[in-house]
């Protein structure tokens, strides 16, 4: 039934299941503040700030953080919505977007993205078989394929063609929208998902629902997912990896069981602290962290979490922690000075 | 998966229904609704038929003078609305005005709509310096008072029907492209346009088939309202003798002639005016109706 035989659209897997499927490599994005045509001294939002991790084929990477720390921004940087000031990306063994590498279009035929707001991502004035069929067609699918996959899509999402097909977004619900969404990315049928927090907007039956389908369409389909979200609990349920972000850059990365029994940074146990236990009994008593991140424009030097920080020394206020090994069999890794002291 | 067991049949004339609910559809099911509106579009229908049939339908020649029948009163006999001040029948000019303000009425806003929304829609898609070039070069039509500025490139351009509609189309086009450019600036944020963006298509598609139809309508019922303001600003040119010439019918031109019997006839001479009012109340509620049969499915 599933119409998986589009040549046009199919892409193979190139460099085998030891590649990674994405590098990133000193990713980075400063938007100035203010009118740049008025503005003498410009200032800067460290956006997403030298960041590098890889996503490994088949697998689920999870990112964290708080708002504002720069998680959404690096989805659109990947997906090249955003061009960054500098950094390299590659593809499954080909530079993203350079000479002899593969080219825009075709990465984005390979690299999906479904949005927060399941509303805001559907054109109003598009039929949902229409918006599902639109991308194919785009890469040179007949409108006719593209429409029965487009059905056929409808259908594996779990929303009936036939009484869905033609209808219009603000016909739908939340979670059929969000469902109509999936179905869109996987048009292309591409080989990497972004999931900018995909389920954040839903109530939880909703959301589990979804979280499920994406589940079952990632092993279905062979397909890689960078998740993308705040809620860790959900982070946990899909990732296979996670990663923390503090203001723009990774503090720690590492898998999914390892990040959440042993984290190794102090924002980290932070944020686990923070999940409300389901036991009276285990409640948190912790103090939660204080204050807020600091201003983005003007983050202090050293170590950007050392105002929060309850184990903050000297070194930290002079020194940006790089990335070091937690754990070497695992690749846990973290980005704090605490971590590489014990190690000397 | 929710109810697809449920009464088939029902599915079945939803589907019927569905094959021709596009959203106009649904708007002109909406305007259907609004009677204000409905009776603006039969005044303005029978304003145009009896415009463009005037050669036909029309009870005398509108340029036969005659210095016998001179302002004769409403309901004279031979003259149903009266006669002007040369004894040319009112019906007859009325009508035959009908089809030059009609014209300047809806030619200078349907340019300006062309011209207003492709800019808009450039400078808001692209954004940046290009974007700011744009409104401000327009932010300058924006300094002077419309009818000023028609005056003044009217004026600059020479008296001529041809003339004025370019003066006008002048004067339209910064609004419209104003409305064009802040509604293109909020679509183009949405996701939906960054899913656009991500299937790879050209500018030229993403702009044609997901920004163009979201912002239209807004740019289309703002333009609508400005027929009426097209219409008045164009008698008021004919008015300063910069529009049409006399003996030609317009009904800005045609106030303008009978100024002098406003105190002994003031029923005929206020009958042009009372024209422009009706056709332009017409348009403002018609867009009125437009825009709430739009709003529906927001």
């Amino acid at each position: 039934m599933m119409s998986q035989n589009n040549s046009v659209l199919t892409s193979e897997d190139r460099g085998g299941p030891a590649q990674p499927l994405l590098v990133v490599k000193d990713l980075k994005k400063y938007f100035s503040v203010g009118n740049p045509f008025f503005v003498k001294n410009k200032k800067y939002v460290h956006a997403v700030d030298n960041i590098s991790f890889s996503v490994a084929k088949g697998k689920t990477l999870g990112i964290v953080g708080e708002s504002g720390c720069g998680k959404s921004t690096t989805a659109k940087l990947i997906a090249r919505l955003i061009s960054p000031d500098s950094g390299k990306m590659v593809f499954d063994g080909d530079g993203v977007v350079e000479y002899g590498g593969i080219a825009l279009k075709e990465f984005r035929k390979n690299l999906q993205m479904v949005f927060q707001d399941s509303f805001a991502s559907l054109n109003p004035r598009l039929s949902i078989e229409q918006t599902i069929a639109y991308g194919p067609s785009v890469h040179g699918l007949s409108k006719a394929d593209a429409v029965q996959q487009a059905r056929d899509l409808l259908q594996r999402v779990g929303l009936a063609p036939q009484q869905f097909a033609s209808r219009y977004p603000h016909e739908l619900s939340g979670g059929q929208r969000q469902r109509v969404n999936i179905a869109r990315a996987l048009a292309y049928q591409p080989r990497l998902v972004i999931l900018d927090e995909a389920v954040a907007a839903l109530d939880k039956s909703v959301q589990a629902q979804v979280l499920n389908l994406l589940q079952d369409l990632k092993r279905e389909r062979q397909l890689t997912y960078l998740f993308i979200s705040h809620d860790l609990h959900v982070v946990h349920y899909m990732s296979d990896e996670v990663m923390v972000m503090y203001l723009g850059q990774i503090v720690e990365k590492g898998p999914v069981e390892q990040i959440f029994s042993r984290p190794a940074h102090p924002y980290t146990q932070a944020l686990l602290s923070a999940i409300p236990s389901m036991d009276p009994n285990k409640r948190t008593t912790k103090p939660p962290l204080l204050g807020d991140p600091p201003n983005p424009i003007n983050p202090p030097v050293g170590c950007r979490f050392q105002e929060r920080c309850p184990f903050v020394k000297e070194v930290c206020k002079s020194l940006s922690p790089a990335l070091s090994t937690v754990n070497e069999q695992v690749e846990h890794v973290v980005a704090c000075h605490l971590n590489t002291e014990s190690s000397l | 998966m929710l109810n697809s067991s449920t009464d088939s049949t029902q599915m079945r004339v939803r589907n019927q229904t569905q094959q021709n609910s596009g959203y106009w559809w649904v708007v002109l099911r909406q305007l259907r609704q609004e009677r204000l509106a409905m009776i603006s579009a039969a005044v303005l229908l029978v304003l145009i038929l009896a415009a463009v049939f005037a050669p036909w339908i029309a009870p005398a020649d509108p340029f036969k003078a005659s210095m016998l029948k001179r302002l004769m009163p409403i309901g004279s006999p031979g003259n149903i609305l009266g006669t002007d001040e040369l004894g040319r029948d009112m019906l007859t000019r009325l009508m035959y005005g009908g089809r030059l303000s009609l014209i300047m009425g809806i030619v200078p806003v349907f340019s300006a709509f062309c011209i207003g929304t492709s800019l808009g829609l450039v400078a808001g898609y692209v954004g940046g310096t290009l974007n700011m070039i744009i409104m401000r070069v327009l932010d300058i039509f924006y300094a002077f008072p419309s009818v000023l500025l028609a005056v003044a490139i009217s004026g600059a351009l020479g008296p001529g029907l041809s003339n004025s509609l370019i003066a006008l189309t002048l004067v339209f086009v910064p609004q419209i492209v104003r409305v064009a450019e802040s509604v293109t600036t909020q679509v183009r944020q949405l996701d939906y346009i960054e899913a656009a963006r991500m299937s790879g298509a050209s500018n030229y598609s993403i702009i044609s088939m997901h920004i163009l139809a979201n912002v239209l309508g807004p740019v289309f019922v703002y333009a609508t309202g400005l027929l009426s303001v097209s219409m008045i600003l164009a008698s008021g040119l004919s008015f300063l003798g910069l529009g049409v010439k006399p003996p030609e019918p317009e009904w800005g031109l045609m106030l303008n002639t009978l100024r002098s019997a406003i105190y002994n006839k003031p029923l005929i001479a206020a009958l042009p005016g009372v024209f422009i009012f009706i056709t332009s109340i017409a348009f403002n509620l018609l867009a009125d109706g437009v825009r709430s049969a739009m709003d529906i499915k927001k």
